[in-house]
């Protein structure tokens, strides 16, 4: 029996695995490091086709739960469920391989290969899924993938840098490309860990306005997120995590009435 | 494919293929054509082109790769005893034999990366070692090595020490009262034995070519840029990584088989792990991660092997004889700390000036004198087609 059914036969339990059109379930997560409670009781439900944002101080936990997502962490107690599939305990390419990709805060790229070659790669994954043996397919005579590939970094405005090794890149097109990384998956979850830290404001504003059309084909997306600009354009529900609890949940106008969270984030002036 | 990204790799095949097999012209003048040193340089490419599909692609440094070609080298010489003289079935039964091996070693020692892998490869080969000089005295033959017999005529007599040759016998091949190795016939000493490992020297330069522009070669490179992000992206590494291991396992017992078909007789020496560092030697000296550098570090390797360790204070003196006696002397003392049984402080500083200098290899130093010739004619032809003034 895997890790993963083991957490969900766990006597007493108990916990549900979402409503319907819930596609990210998180159910009493609690992780701790050396006596110090990074989440504690979080739960959290992400809708189909929503952009849910979290947001919260620096240290509030917003990181260590998107690695409690991807399998990076395991949580001490709590699971985490994606479409009815509980995640906690699988291995990180087998969460990708059900449909959950991540953007990391710190741009993760393959330094020594192109950018053309960075996003085909995780477009063969998908394709071929977590291992195939194919030794004498030749990688560049996928033109089906290789199209694909161009389209998308076109999407990301990194149609011109196709060939250049991804080493060379500044931090806001390695951002880009590992945007296009994700996207050329078609997850059904998208996880970004602020996918504009870095970026001129054009950029952000370009980054959203991709985000935005992504939208419109109706995948999922988790976002955190520090530049409010971004929240607000993006985010159809907010959660707020202080001190590694949900503070507060609800529409973004929910979210700047709410006491709780001018108090423990945004500031009254901000809002 | 590209046209032009096939165009490339056919020239660079064709190319590589034509200098194999005109490597007795070429060596010629540098007075390295000679069977023996021309079997060693194609059989340790094929070693140095296998271990390149690990190291050069994922960058995992093994240092246990010697037990393949043990394992290549005994099971060759059993197929000889047992079986036939024809060095078919040894290859076969070599290959199969060392990429089982390595799958088990590969299996334990993937677990782990970094410098835990390659002490993990180091511990498994020096155990291999270490077992063929004791408790696998019976299939070794210790100390003694391992080497063809005639065939015996009284079933008493140990296998060690007389062999059966079940096909040869079954065929009615008679043999001279020491067996030779052949292929069908050929007899695989001198220039045969040379032709023979050059032809599978170019058939592994080959797969390992389709091998690293194939899609398990791009995913090996992607562990070596990326392990982590590459777990994110759904690919599990880990039977890439064996896959990998194994491939290079078997080109090694590969090279193992070819060094008991050209000299039929093994040792556990080939198992220690002096012959797994010369092949890292080879790889990086020639270029880490190209096809064609760890060919150029076996050959260059190789030959300084053979020449410069053959060198005495002598040869020295007469080479410095153009100077005052007093001077010559000095010159040929100095001289002989790098030559004959020293010449790997020769090839040890050779190692670091490349590792200094050159972190790419000979490839990069190639690399880089074309890019230097590139841009000469490139300026050429800016100025001789810029407007020249009036006069």
């Amino acid at each position: 029996m895997s890790a993963a059914e083991d957490i969900a036969n766990e006597p007493g339990r108990g916990f549900d695995r979402g409503t319907a059109n819930t596609v990210l379930h998180i159910d009493d997560v609690h992780k701790s490091f050396s006596g110090l409670h990074a989440l504690s009781d979080v739960d959290l439900d992400v809708r189909e086709g929503e952009t849910h944002a979290i947001i919260g101080p620096n240290g509030a936990g917003k990181s260590t739960l998107l690695n409690v997502c991807v399998g990076r962490l395991k949580p001490d107690r709590g699971a985490v469920v994606f479409d009815g599939e509980v995640l906690t305990g699988k291995h990180p390419h087998e969460i990708n391989q059900l449909g959950v990709a991540r953007v990391f805060q710190t741009p993760e790229v393959f330094p020594e290969l192109s950018v053309l070659e960075n996003v085909m790669v995780p477009a063969l994954s998908k394709r071929d899924g977590h291992f195939r043996l194919n030794p004498f397919k030749n990688f560049f005579g996928e033109k089906a993938l290789r199209d694909e590939a161009e389209n998308v970094l076109e999407s990301v405005g990194l149609q011109a840098q196709l060939t250049d090794m991804a080493s060379v890149m500044s931090r806001g097109d390695k951002r880009r490309l590992e945007l296009a990384m994700g996207l050329i998956q078609h997850p059904r979850l998208l996880l970004l860990d602020e996918p504009t830290a870095g970026m001129a404001r054009h950029d952000t504003n370009a980054t959203i306005d991709l985000l935005k059309k992504i939208k419109e084909g109706g995948m999922t997306k988790v976002i955190i997120e520090h530049d409010m600009h971004v929240v607000f354009s993006l985010a159809d529900r907010i959660s707020v995590l202080a001190g590694g609890r949900i503070i507060a949940q609800g529409t973004p106008d929910e979210i700047k009435e709410n006491p709780k969270v001018k108090e423990a984030y945004l500031g009254e002036e901000q809002v | 494919m590209d046209r032009k990204t096939n165009l490339k790799d056919w020239t660079l095949f064709l190319g590589f293929a034509a200098v194999v097999l005109c490597l007795p012209i070429i060596l010629d003048p540098i007075g390295a054509n000679y069977p023996d040193l021309l079997q060693k340089i194609a059989i340790f490419g094929i070693f140095a082109i296998g271990f390149n599909i690990l190291f050069g692609l994922t960058g995992y440094l093994s240092f246990g790769h010697a037990a393949f070609i043990g394992v290549g080298s005994y099971m060759s010489l059993w197929s000889f005893k047992l079986l036939t003289m024809n060095v078919l079935p040894a290859i076969a039964f070599s290959v199969i034999l060392a990429g089982m091996f390595a799958y088990l070693i590969g299996f334990v020692s993937l677990r782990r990366s970094g410098i835990y892998f390659s002490i993990l490869t180091l511990a498994f080969a020096q155990m291999s070692y270490s077992l063929a000089y004791s408790v696998l005295t019976p299939i070794t033959n210790g100390e003694t090595g391992l080497q063809t017999r005639a065939i015996r005529t009284d079933p008493a007599t140990s296998l060690l020490d007389g062999d059966i040759r079940i096909i040869d016998q079954a065929l009615g091949i008679q043999e001279a009262s020491v067996p030779t190795t052949h292929f069908f016939g050929m007899a695989m000493s001198g220039y045969t034995g040379f032709y023979f490992c050059a032809v599978l020297l170019i058939i592994c330069f080959f797969i390992a070519q389709r091998l690293t522009n194939s899609n398990f070669g791009m995913m090996l490179k992607a562990i070596k840029s990326n392990q982590n992000r590459l777990n994110y992206t759904g690919i599990h590494t880990r039977p890439y990584l064996i896959a990998a291991f194994v491939i290079s396992g078997m080109y090694a017992g590969l090279a193992g088989s070819l060094m008991a078909v050209t000299d039929p007789i093994a040792g556990a020496e080939r198992m220690q792990w002096t012959a797994s560092g010369e092949v890292v030697l080879m790889t990086i000296l020639g270029g880490v991660g190209t096809l064609v550098g760890p060919v150029l570090g076996a050959g260059i390797i190789k030959y300084a092997e053979q020449k410069v360790s053959s060198w005495n204070e002598g040869i020295l003196d007469s080479f410095f004889s153009f100077l005052p006696e007093g001077l010559q002397h000095f010159m040929s003392g100095l001289g002989a700390l790098f030559v004959g049984e020293g010449w790997h402080t020769t090839l040890g500083l050779l190692f670091m000036i490349i590792v200094i200098f050159l972190p790419g290899g000979i490839m990069e130093g190639i690399r880089r004198i074309a890019a230097v010739f590139a841009r000469k004619s490139k300026s050429n032809n800016t100025s001789a087609a810029a407007p020249q003034p009036a006069e």
